[in-house]
């Protein structure tokens, strides 16, 4: 570990310490720790849920693969860009509209029952903890190789980080630390794309010539590592939809005032996403044709570290250890925000509304969200601690598999569909997550008739690495089911005029604004 | 009862009323139908990616060594932002839709 690299990390770590100090002092209230008074701007909230799509898998996960790989690394960048126009186009207005503190909020303002909150707290914790172990797990392997500090050490270090931003900062620390990580990401990307296309004379045509004849014509399409067009699909099909069903994407609706807002929000995430992700081509195939193969592969089986070798071949140990800082910021952004997410369904759902059926006063949902978050905190550390060879890329892809099987169909039905019922919700959401959990693990992730390739030696029963294309048809039929079959138990008046007053609110925004008169 | 006596609470709206009313109907109507069919359309093309990935349609070059699964993609970006642009513009005219629907309700007596 040398002085720059030093330099920077504690620079960063400065940077956000001080944000965190000023963050403390705004944040006295639920509404300010959950959801920074709903009081931030579009082009903030935009740069924020940027940040929580540019996650370490995404920033070195993408351009390693894409260096591995070739094209089959990219369809992850076409995925998470499209992904957005699902967010936008059926999911942020409504959300914004019905939504306070949770996705277990918005579906109860509908299905006012503990069994549905219940379930839906569950969901989001299981998502967050999946999410969590896989960008602990990614940031020991990294800041281990980039710093050369045990991995235990490291996960520890990521932990204490992230548990201060969010116990004395809340949502406001969160989403600062999340706009100055992906604005860096963004000048970092743009200053490799740059050098990279410098090289190659800013032409892409010489880029993909160099690619084909030094490299390989495979490099050039699909086949590499996907290799059936089934599996793709159905891995295309979690990115595009599950995006959509991340609590912590979905819980960054609530942090503006309106649905206006929300829009807006969606529409800065999507340019700088479209942005970042076109670069990853330059990325990988930068590392690819300048670091090489095996120098990325004798660092990295998965290709992690292409991105930062590739910034110690273009501008050296300085530009190496701003990467590094900026990967390390990256992790500490997304982990932050999961562990705010996860608090609100252990405090705010679990406690505060089930066990204590929404009777706290404002200083005791303070301190319970306090307490969750340490508590979501430790546990997902320690589950990091013994996590360690855990291939980290699967636990993510199942985290948007879930999002897209368990929590999609029912937010889609809850807005959109007036015969939904309770049962329906609960019979969406448990076929989902359990489906998810089943396939999975049959599936190549944990089966494998190679010793030591997955957790298990045998064949996989399901052919699936990610096994959405099953999955989230099940979620849909289910909550079909459930409600046409259960129709005859629900009283229809009351269940009718509910439906018009979510109707009347998620298209009018009607509620939203006055609330926050 | 419902009559409002403390400032902070919001006045107590008659959804049924907004529910019913033609202006508030014939909006979410057309509003839904413009969400769900350019859903429909770019959910389409997204899922072809991986599906034509695999064809020899866009494994072959189209610019250089440019094959034809980076230009769909490039196609996918291209869209992306242009839907997001689209839906900006129309979305503001759904607010001034539902501002009017609004208006009207107040308009007939509706607190």
């Amino acid at each position: 570990m040398n002085i720059v690299s030093i330099g920077f990390f504690v620079a960063i770590v400065g940077l956000t310490l001080v944000v965190t100090y000023i963050a403390a002092k705004r944040t006295s209230s639920a509404a300010d720790f959950y959801t920074a008074g709903g009081g931030l701007k579009g082009w903030q909230n935009g740069f924020a849920i940027a940040g929580d799509y540019l996650s370490a898998a995404a920033f070195l996960g993408v351009s390693g693969a894409i260096a591995l790989t070739g094209f089959d690394g990219f369809f992850f960048s076409v995925g998470y860009v499209v992904a957005n126009l699902v967010l936008l186009y059926v999911i942020a207005e409504p959300m914004r509209n019905l939504g306070r503190y949770t996705l277990a909020d918005m579906l109860t303002a509908r299905f006012n029952e503990k069994r549905i909150r219940g379930v839906a707290a569950s969901g989001t914790i299981i998502i967050v903890i999946l999410y969590m172990i896989a960008q602990l797990v990614g940031a020991g392997a990294l800041i281990k190789l980039l710093f050369g500090i045990e991995y235990w050490v490291a996960v520890l270090i990521v932990g204490v980080m992230m548990t201060t931003y969010v116990l004395f900062g809340g949502m406001t620390a969160t989403s600062w630390v999340q706009i100055i990580k992906a604005s860096l990401l963004l000048f970092g990307t743009g200053l490799l794309a740059t050098l990279v296309l410098v090289k190659f004379d800013f032409s892409l045509l010489k880029m993909f010539d160099t690619i084909a004849v030094d490299h390989g014509e495979e490099f050039l399409v699909p086949g590499i590592k996907y290799t059936s067009t089934i599996d793709s699909v159905s891995m295309m099909m979690a990115l595009v939809l599950g995006t959509s069903g991340l609590p912590h994407i979905l819980m960054r609706f609530f942090t503006v005032k309106d649905a206006k807002t929300a829009r807006s929000s969606i529409s800065w995430t999507t340019w700088i996403t479209a942005i970042f992700f076109s670069l990853t081509i330059f990325l990988g195939f930068g590392a690819l044709n300048f670091v090489g193969l095996d120098q990325i592969l004798a660092e990295s089986k998965a290709g992690n570290t292409a991105a930062p070798l590739l910034a110690h071949y273009l501008g050296g140990d300085v530009l190496m250890a701003f990467i590094g800082a900026v990967a390390f910021a990256t992790i500490l952004a997304v982990v932050s925000g999961l562990v705010l997410t996860g608090a609100s369904a252990i405090s705010h759902d679990i406690y505060g509304e089930i066990i204590k059926d929404g009777k706290l006063t404002e200083k005791q949902q303070v301190v319970a969200a306090r307490t969750g978050s340490i508590s979501i905190a430790i546990v997902s550390i320690i589950l990091a601690l013994f996590a360690q060879s855990l291939n980290v890329s699967f636990l993510v892809s199942f985290a948007f598999c879930i999002g897209a099987s368990a929590n999609l169909p029912v937010i889609l039905y809850t807005i959109y569909w007036k015969k939904f019922n309770s049962t329906g919700a609960v019979a969406a959401m448990v076929t989902g997550l359990v489906s998810c959990l089943i396939l999975g693990a049959m599936g190549p992730n944990v089966w494998s008739p190679v010793e030591g390739a997955a957790i298990f030696v045998g064949k996989p029963l399901v052919p699936l690495a990610v096994p959405a294309i099953i999955t989230i048809p099940l979620g849909f039929i289910a909550g079909y089911l459930g409600s046409v079959l259960s129709s005859s138990k629900v009283p229809k008046e009351e269940a009718e005029r509910i439906y018009k007053e979510i109707r009347v609110k998620s298209n009018t925004g009607v509620s939203v604004s006055d609330i926050s008169h | 009862m419902a009559n409002v006596s403390n400032k902070k609470q919001a006045p107590s709206i008659d959804y049924d009323a907004i529910e019913a009313m033609e202006s508030f109907n014939s909006f979410v109507r057309k509003k839904n139908i413009f969400l769900f069919s350019i859903t429909a359309v770019f959910l389409i093309l997204y899922i072809l990616l991986p599906i034509l990935a695999f064809q020899p349609v866009l494994q072959q070059k189209i610019f250089g060594n440019i094959t034809g699964v980076w230009v769909y993609s490039a196609g996918l970006f291209v869209m992306t932002i242009v839907l997001c642009t689209v839906y900006v513009k129309k979305a503001a005219s759904f607010d001034k839709a539902a501002a009017d629907v609004l208006a009207e309700y107040h308009a007939k007596g509706g607190k």
